[in-house]
C-alpha cells in the first residue's frame, strides 16, 4: 500500500482529435480497435488518415473497454458509428470488439501502423506493451516478413514499471528520465520477472540504493531481454519502437545504447496523432480501409 | 544443551529450538520491511515458549535468503540442506523434499542420512511458486485460505497455464468472464502450479517416500493437486512451514557437538 492516494502508476489516457480535417465528405471512414491486456486504443481514419484518436486502460471486461474506447474516440466528432465503413479488432482482447467486422493480428497491425507512422524505411519494430514484448520484421509496404514474441514470461514488459512507479512513488511518465539521472549505469538486476519486481526493489532500497539506480538496474535487465528478442530475430534499419514503452526514454536510450542502432525519433503525435502507443490501432483502421475497397470491388 | 535454527525467509522467519537432544519449540513472524526485527521477534517468540533465554542458546545455524540479516550466525547452511535434514529426521524413509515457498520452489533427492544427492531449483519466476497462488487468489478476490477448501469441491473442467503470474491473472480473468465456476478456476490454479512442481520432481526422479514441505504445503488444494499430478501419496508434516528452520537446528546440534535423544 502506498500509504497516499496518489496513484504513480496511472498513465494519462487522452482522445485527439487531429486539427483541420473534414469527414463530412469523406470517401471512406475506417475504425480500428486495439484491445490490449493494459490498454485499449481506438483510431478513426477518414480516406486512410488519422482523424481522431483514443487511448485508455483496458477494464476487466475487453467488450466494455472496447466500447468505452470506441465512444471517447467518436467524441465531438459528430461521427456516428453508423457513418463507419468498415471496423477492425486487433491486439489482445480482438475477439470480443463486438462492432468489428474481422480481426487481424497485431503483428500485423502494428507493422502496417507503423510503416504509416514513419514511413516506408520501418524495417524492424519493437512493440513493448504491458504484457507484450514483439519483434516484427516488414517490409516498405508494412508487410509481415517474421517475427517473434514473448510468450511464455511478462519479465521486461511495462506491468513492471507499473509496479515500481508506485514503489518508488515515481509518476510513470517521469521514470525514463528518472533513470538516467546515474551517474553510472548500474548492473541489471538479476530478475525481471513481474510478480518479483517489487521486493527485488526494496532488496535493492534497503542496500542504500537510490531509486534512480535501481530504475536504472531495472530498466537495463527490460532492455537486455528487448535485445535478446531483437537479435534473435535480426535488427535491420530502420528500427521503430512501438506500444506503451515507445513513450519511456529510460528505455528508448538503453536499447539505442546497446543494439547500437538508433530507433526513428518520436513523432509530434500531439499534433497529427501518430502515436506509436497507437501503432495496433492505426494500422488496424489502415486495413479496414483496405478491406472495404476490396468488398467494394467484388 | 540449547541450540536453535534460523530460516530468513522471504514472506516468514522461522525459528526452531532444540533442547536436550529434542525438538521443543517453534517461533515465527513476517519477514516484513526490516527481517532483522522480525527474527528477533520470532526468536522471543520461541524463548518464551520455552521459557529460556536468548543467552542460553549456545548454537545458531542459519538458513534462507536473508542470511546477512540475521541477528547472530554461529554457522550457516543452504535451505536444500537444511530442508534434506529435517525431513529424514521426521520421517526416515523420506528420499524426495519439495518444498514450495512463498517464492522459491525446491526439488531435493537425499540419502537416508539426510545428505542432499541431487536437487533442483525455481528461482526468479513466480509462477512456480507460493507468489503464483497469492496473485491468483487476488485474481479470484478471494483469500489464499479460502480457495484450498473451494477447489475440492472441482471436477477439473477448466484448465490454465502457469508459465507466468501475468498471464496467469488474465487466463483468470476471462474464466471469470466466461462465468466459470469458481471453485473450478481455483482448482485450475492449483493445477497449473502443480504441473509445474511434478515437472521439477520428474527432472530430478521420484524416489519414495514424498515429503512436502514449505508454508504451500499447509494448502489443502495445492497438496490435493500434487497427490493427483505425482500420482503417489504425499507426507505432509505438522508443521511444514517451519522445516527450514528445524533442519538448521539439527545442523546446529552436530555443530555444537550434541547428540539427538
Amino acid at each position: 500500500m502506498s500509504g497516499d492516494n496518489v496513484e504513480y502508476w496511472r498513465w494519462r489516457e487522452y482522445r485527439l482529435t487531429v486539427p483541420n480535417k473534414k469527414w463530412e465528405n469523406a470517401e471512406i471512414i475506417t475504425l480500428g480497435v486495439d484491445v490490449g491486456s493494459v490498454s485499449s486504443k481506438a483510431a478513426v481514419m477518414v480516406d486512410g488518415e488519422i482523424y481522431s484518436l483514443s487511448v485508455m486502460r483496458t477494464g476487466s471486461s475487453s467488450p466494455d473497454s472496447a466500447k468505452k474506447v470506441v465512444e471517447w474516440a467518436l467524441e465531438g466528432t459528430g461521427i456516428k458509428l453508423s457513418d463507419i465503413h468498415y471496423i477492425v479488432g486487433t491486439g489482445y482482447g480482438r475477439v470480443n470488439v463486438p462492432m468489428a467486422k474481422s480481426t487481424i493480428t497485431e503483428i500485423a497491425c502494428h507493422a502496417k501502423g507503423a510503416n504509416y507512422i514513419w514511413g516506408p524505411t520501418v524495417r524492424t519494430i519493437l512493440d513493448v506493451g504491458g504484457q507484450d514484448i514483439k519483434v516484427v520484421k516488414c517490409d516498405e509496404k508494412g508487410k509481415v516478413l517474421s517475427f517473434l514474441m514473448n510468450d511464455k514470461c511478462a519479465a521486461g514488459t511495462g506491468r513492471g514499471m507499473e509496479v515500481l512507479a508506485d514503489l518508488l512513488k515515481i509518476p510513470i511518465e517521469e521514470m525514463g528520465a528518472a533513470s538516467l539521472k546515474v551517474e553510472e549505469e548500474p548492473d541489471p538486476v538479476s530478475c525481471t520477472c513481474v510478480a518479483f519486481a517489487r521486493t527485488e526493489a526494496m532488496g535493492l532500497l534497503r542496500r542504500g540504493w537510490s531509486k534512480e539506480k535501481v530504475l536504472a538496474a531495472y530498466m537495463q535487465a527490460m532492455v537486455l531481454r528487448m535485445c535478446n528478442l531483437l537479435e534473435r530475430v535480426g535488427c535491420e534499419k530502420d528500427l521503430a519502437i512501438t506500444g506503451g514503452q515507445s513513450k519511456n526514454i529510460g528505455i528508448v536510450s538503453r536499447v539505442e545504447k546497446i543494439m547500437g542502432v538508433k530507433p526513428l525519433p518520436m513523432p509530434n503525435w500531439e499534433e497529427d496523432g501518430r502515436d506509436p502507443m497507437a501503432a495496433g490501432a492505426i494500422g488496424a483502421a489502415l486495413f479496414a480501409k483496405a478491406l472495404y475497397e476490396k468488398a467494394q470491388k467484388t | 544443551m540449547i541450540v536453535a535454527g534460523l530460516d530468513m525467509g522471504v514472506q516468514n522467519v522461522k525459528v526452531a529450538i532444540i533442547k536436550d537432544g529434542e525438538p521443543i519449540s517453534y517461533g515465527l513472524v513476517p519477514s516484513g520491511f526490516e527481517p532483522e526485527k522480525a527474527a528477533e521477534q520470532a526468536f522471543k517468540q520461541a524463548l518464551e515458549k520455552a521459557e529460556i533465554a536468548f543467552s542460553d542458546i549456545e548454537h545458531v545455524a542459519v538458513t534462507g535468503v536473508g542470511v546477512e540479516l540475521a541477528p547472530r550466525v554461529d554457522s550457516k547452511l543452504s535451505i536444500i540442506s537444511a530442508d534434506a535434514k529435517a525431513a529424514v529426521y521426521l520421517y526416515p524413509s523420506v528420499r524426495t523434499v519439495i518444498d514450495v515457498g512463498a517464492e522459491e520452489s525446491r526439488v531435493i533427492n537425499c540419502s537416508e542420512k539426510g545428505t542432499v544427492l541431487d536437487f533442483t531449483l525455481n528461482e526468479r519466476c513466480a509462477a512456480g511458486a507460493g507468489a503464483f497462488l497469492e496473485a491468483m487468489a487476488r485474481a479470484l478476490e478471494m483469500k489464499i485460505e479460502d480457495m484450498g477448501m473451494l477447489s475440492l469441491k472441482a471436477a477439473g473442467t477448466v484448465s490454465i497455464s502457469a508459465t507466468c503470474v501475468i498471464f496467469g491473472e488474465s487466463d483468470v480473468v476471462s474464466l471469470i468472464h466466461k462465468q466459470e465456476p469458481k471453485h473450478e478456476i481455483a482448482r485450475a490454479i492449483y493445477d497449473a502450479l502443480a504441473e509445474r512442481i511434478t515437472s521439477m520432481v520428474h527432472r530430478v526422479g521420484l524416489k519414495p517416500d514424498v515429503v512436502l514441505v514449505g508454508g504451500v504445503a499447509k494448502d489443502v488444494g495445492f497438496a490435493a493437486a500434487l497427490k493427483r499430478k505425482l500420482e503417489t501419496e504425499i507426507i505432509i508434516p505438522k508443521n511444514p512451514e517451519f522445516a527450514g528452520a528445524l533442519g538448521a537446528a539439527l545442523y546446529a546440534l552436530e555443530n555444537a557437538g550434541g547428540k539427538l535423544k
